[in-house]
């Protein structure tokens, strides 16, 4: 499927900062299932494009001199494939680094608890199946409701709310699977929802799993279901601080403020 | 433990006077007691004066405080140093193919000569660098390999120390101040210089500039007066004749690092940072550090400046991984290691981890990421609660500790409260690896001041030495 992308991020600061720098990671990945018509990353500052240690490309932007606001501004068209949510294990990446915890993704006992009685279900129905089951059992025990979680939430925090965005659910998944001994990651990107709506759920985030002898199997608790051509994959890490769209630092700026517009679109020209 | 038991540098094993130090032994047989308490008093002013001076973490009084310097050199003869220098060069080289290889294809995990997940699921491997090629895949330019002694011919090795090392500064410092107050000994004797080091270190570090680059400029990147080596950075930096640099020094744009001067900014090619990896860049790692600088690892990964050492270096010196380091030698080098490593008992394996509950006393226990002395327990040496407090840290975190029989280290003749005594002793020369893997000869003594003592950190009441080389 052909797709249009907007994505348009403005940080607007209290006083005037006088040096910024950003990580993006805002450039589909070269993956098997994704492939670029047409990309184009921009902001006021200088930027300069480079890959991260997990194969993400990724630009860094640095912009000098007083400035009270920064717009990141993103336009591109990809084309997507629908894999059935699986993609090779060989993108360079080893598997068993997955199974690292992070201070997002540690198991607690509640995440423990939660997720040990799949490790039976495992043994009788395999790993596929018992993953689609935690999937959706994370679904339903952690209802897609933004305002109760924050970017510094931690999984075994979202588990004890019983709310929370993308984010939380990915992070959630990850730990389950490293009680159940399965490498995860984390995938940020982007969603074509299905009746067309436009705005901030369109950017998104999901986890994978490494299932043996299959390959990367992508799973999004908060939609219930595995990854297809509506889903363009930015980003892979151990969590949100490794993959998210946008990290930055600055000198000056005070307090900050920011919007954000992500629009994605079936392109039907073909 | 018996002290009397230990070798002795100079008695041996109180047999004879040994080769090495024959000439300095007659010398200081000929000497008056009073003579050498003079020479130490001035040495210690020497030091006061140049400033030299290390601080302690969590220590109360202060942070500042002078290192102590004892007067009676450690001498090593040219056989004995050869075997030193070549296995600690030998180590080093095995270390910077494995660092290239585990960061690339991982023949060695494949090949199930070390277990991946010990490796992949350690946080000191930094995927941070995965597939990221190294000008002369560097990864480790500078190195300390601590080394002991337990018997004429034996020497092992404790730890590699590959991410920054220090006391470099101590090894310059110490032989300028030998020079200085006793110049009769070093004509009665050819003892092998160490004062190129600094040269060398800028040679090596400009060697493993980014292609493309002709006449590099290095700089010294330091975490600023309140880190413990702030001394030897500034040290380090003027001898080698480069900026001494703060992270807000440095910026990144266009692909570049370049510092603030008074002339403009001027690009960097080669960061000798004092930095640990999780400091480096917020953007990449601790986000909560203001030491280094926001976007490095980008310039880093488009080839476009380098460190020393590499991001990623701390997996070589986990205390885990070094237990692979004579297999890392077989492996990549297809050579015998020339030094032994310490029979390592790694708690996260059940049997191993019994073993070392049954033998608290006999052994020494630290953490696998520890360093400076810090966190360790000593067997032989620790009372029943030091020994229950370490039982209940192994039970809660198993994977974080190993254990190695406790080594009765070589001693050395040394200057205490008036008298001359045996001490223990270890050495940590230094390895750089540019074009090639070479090391200066001798390098660090330290001495554990305290009687009986093993542990020979300053931050733990530990002196130093001189280390002479003799040439034949």
């Amino acid at each position: 499927m052909r797709l249009t992308i907007e994505h348009e991020t403005h940080y607007r600061f209290g006083e005037p900062a006088h040096h910024s720098v950003q990580y993006l990671r805002l450039t589909p990945r070269p993956d098997p299932c994704q492939s670029l018509i047409g990309w184009h990353v921009s902001t006021p500052g200088k930027c300069k494009r480079w890959t991260d240690g997990f194969g993400n490309t990724a630009h860094v932007s640095v912009q000098n001199g007083m400035h009270d606001e920064l717009p990141v501004i993103v336009r591109g068209e990809v084309e997507t494939l629908d894999t059935f949510g699986v993609l090779p294990a060989e993108d360079g990446l080893p598997p068993l680094m997955f199974l690292r915890p992070t201070t997002y993704t540690k198991v607690n006992e509640a995440i423990e608890a939660f997720a040990t009685p799949f490790i039976e279900r495992m043994r009788d129905e395999g790993p596929i199946a018992t993953l689609h089951a935690l999937m959706w059992s994370l679904h339903t025990q952690v209802a897609y409701k933004p305002g109760f979680t924050d970017v510094d939430s931690t999984a075994a925090e979202a588990l004890e709310h019983g709310f929370g965005v993308c984010q939380d659910h990915a992070h959630l998944f990850i730990a389950c699977c490293r009680v159940l001994g399965l490498p995860a990651r984390y995938v940020s990107g982007y969603l074509l929802s299905r009746n067309g709506e436009s705005g901030t759920l369109a950017s998104h985030a999901w986890a994978e799993t490494y299932v043996e002898d299959l390959g990367w199997v992508s799973f999004d608790p908060t939609n219930n279901q595995c990854a297809t051509d509506a889903y363009v994959r930015l980003a892979v890490a151990f969590d949100y601080a490794g993959a998210c769209p946008i990290r930055g630092v600055r000198k000056g700026g005070g307090t900050e403020e920011m919007t954000v517009r992500v629009a994605v679109a079936p392109n039907h020209q073909q | 433990m018996k002290l009397g038991s230990a070798f002795d540098e100079m008695n041996g094993n109180r047999d004879g006077i040994r080769g090495a130090y024959r000439a300095y032994e007659e010398w200081l047989r000929g000497t008056p007691i009073e003579l050498l308490i003079e020479r130490h008093q001035q040495a210690d002013l020497i030091f006061r004066r140049l400033g030299i001076t290390f601080s302690v973490y969590g220590s109360e009084e202060g942070v500042e405080r002078l290192i102590p310097f004892d007067i009676i050199p450690r001498i090593l003869d040219p056989e004995e140093w050869r075997i030193v220098g070549s296995g600690v060069c030998q180590r080093v080289r095995a270390i910077n193919a494995f660092l290239d290889d585990i960061y690339h294809e991982q023949h060695i995990l494949k090949a199930g000569r070390i277990p991946a997940p010990l490796v992949l699921n350690n946080p000191s491997f930094r995927p941070e660098v995965l597939g990221l090629d190294l000008p002369r895949r560097t990864y480790v330019q500078v190195a300390g390999v601590d080394v002991v002694r337990v018997s004429a011919n034996e020497f092992y090795v404790l730890e590699d120390n590959v991410r920054v090392p220090s006391g470099v500064s101590y090894m310059l410092e110490n032989r300028e101040t030998m020079m200085r107050i006793f110049p009769e000994l070093f004509a009665l004797q050819s003892v092998a210089p160490v004062n190129h080091y600094p040269e060398l270190l800028l040679r090596t570090l400009r060697s493993t500039t980014p292609p493309g680059v002709s006449d590099p400029t290095v700089v010294v990147l330091t975490p600023g007066h309140f880190n413990s080596a702030y001394f030897e950075h500034a040290f380090l930096a003027m001898q080698m004749g480069v900026e001494l640099v703060e992270g807000q020094d440095l910026f990144v744009e266009d692909d570049t690092v370049f510092m603030r001067t008074t002339e403009g900014p001027r690009r960097v090619d080669v960061i000798y940072r004092r930095i640990d990896d999780d400091f480096i860049d917020p953007l990449a790692f601790d986000a909560g550090s203001l030491l280094g600088v926001p976007g490095l690892l980008s310039v880093v990964r488009n080839g476009r400046v380098a460190l020393a050492n590499a991001i990623g270096t701390g997996i070589a010196d986990d205390k885990a991984i070094y237990c692979f380091v004579p297999d890392m030698i077989d492996f990549y080098l297809g050579e015998k290691p020339i030094l032994n490593n310490v029979p390592t008992y790694r708690c996260s394996i059940d049997d191993d981890r019994a073993y070392v509950l049954d033998h608290l006393e006999e052994l020494v226990v630290k953490e696998v990421g520890g360093s400076g002395g810090y966190g360790m327990l000593v067997g032989p040496m620790s009372t029943a609660e030091d020994r229950y407090t370490f039982r209940q840290k192994i039970d809660a975190e198993p994977d974080n500790f190993i254990a190695q029989p406790t080594l009765n280290l070589s001693t050395c003749p040394t200057l205490v409260d008036g008298k001359i005594a045996p001490r223990h002793v270890d050495l940590r020369p230094y390895v750089l690896t540019g074009e090639t893997t070479q090391v200066v000869p001798g390098g660090l003594t330290r001495v554990a001041l305290r009687e009986g003592s093993l542990v020979v950190n300053s931050s733990q009441g530990g002196g130093t030495k001189d280390t002479w080389v003799l040439e034949c």
